[in-house]
């Protein structure tokens, strides 16, 4: 835990947030942009997790990264698996307009599970 | 005890004790993954109502995201300091680091005051709710954090720098930065995939 690991994450994590920042607002319609920022997040999350949080210094028994991977796995079951589901549900209903839409959920609800 | 095996029963005690905190905190990341799961899935669904794009206002979250950082860089330099046993600087760092998240804190809720004013409330759509949910359940995590270093920089000013305490700055660093991890992904999701068109 040196000063300058803290400096180091620091800077880092400045240029990323500034990079991220300055890039959406100058090409907010860049068909890629949704990607690039997701790249950009996690490599800050890395810089962060690296030099504030410093996950990889453990010694023994590495419980901290065993936990730390295993809520990875969850969350992203959760998050892709919601947006997955979600987005597929939205397209098969698409072309039924909100009216619609309530009739055929109201009627498939009588049909019983 | 000797000085050493003293030395090794606090490294001791801090493993353990940072253990058990590592866990609540992947607890609560989990929290925040279903909160974003929510908003991902209703970012559309703005009944009628603004869309995000219409109601950022995007300097002023990059003024947040920059002050949450640099308080994130203050609470490590406490964090260092306490090692060093430097009471002053102790007690500065962490009061740079409780200005700027006052600071954070404040300009968020203008924010919200401001939608909520506006009509733009948790109420008005589908979207506004998971968003007030997801960012203010964030700032929430902020305000306890804040009170909770005010607590920890009264003990040092009156008790001094002790393993306790050490071990519990140390505890309130790894909260902070967890906070400002989640604050990169509430900032790149929610505001800068918000006005991507």
């Amino acid at each position: 835990m040196t000063i300058q690991r803290y400096i180091t994450g620091f800077a880092l994590s400045l240029a990323l947030t500034l990079v991220a920042y300055f890039l959406v607002i100058n090409n907010a319609a860049h068909p890629l942009m949704l990607v690039i920022l997701g790249v950009l997040a996690i490599t800050q999350l890395a810089v962060q997790l690296m030099y504030f949080l410093h996950l990889g210094d453990e010694v023994g028994p590495r419980l901290k990264q065993l936990s730390f991977w295993f809520m990875a796995l969850i969350l992203i079951i959760v998050v892709v698996g919601s947006i997955w589901i979600m987005n597929n549900l939205n397209e098969r209903m698409m072309h039924f307009s909100p009216t619609e839409k309530t009739k055929f959920m109201l009627t498939e609800y009588d049909k019983g599970f | 005890m000797s000085v050493q095996e003293e030395a090794l029963e606090e490294k001791r005690l801090l493993s353990k004790t940072s253990i058990g905190f590592w866990l609540y905190l992947m607890t609560d990341c989990l929290l925040f993954a279903t909160l974003f799961a929510t908003f991902a899935v209703l970012r559309d669904a703005t009944a009628g109502g603004p869309a995000g794009r219409d109601i950022y206002e995007m300097p002023l979250v990059l003024a947040e995201t920059l002050i949450l950082l640099t308080s994130s860089f203050a609470c490590g330099l406490a964090l260092i300091a306490m090692t060093q046993k430097n009471i002053r600087q102790v007690l500065i760092a962490l009061g740079v680091t409780f200005i700027l998240g006052a600071t954070f804190l404040f300009i968020e809720v203008s924010e919200f005051v401001k939608l909520i004013g506006e009509g733009y409330g948790p109420q008005a759509s589908a979207f506004l709710s998971a968003f007030f949910t997801l960012v203010g359940t964030h700032g929430l995590h902020v305000f306890i954090g804040l009170l909770w270093l005010t607590i920890l920089a009264y003990a040092i000013w009156r008790r001094g720098i002790t393993g306790k305490l050490t071990r519990q700055v140390t505890l309130f660093g790894l909260f902070w930065h967890f906070l400002d991890l989640i604050w990169i992904f509430v900032f790149t999701v929610v505001y800068l995939m918000g006005v991507v068109k």
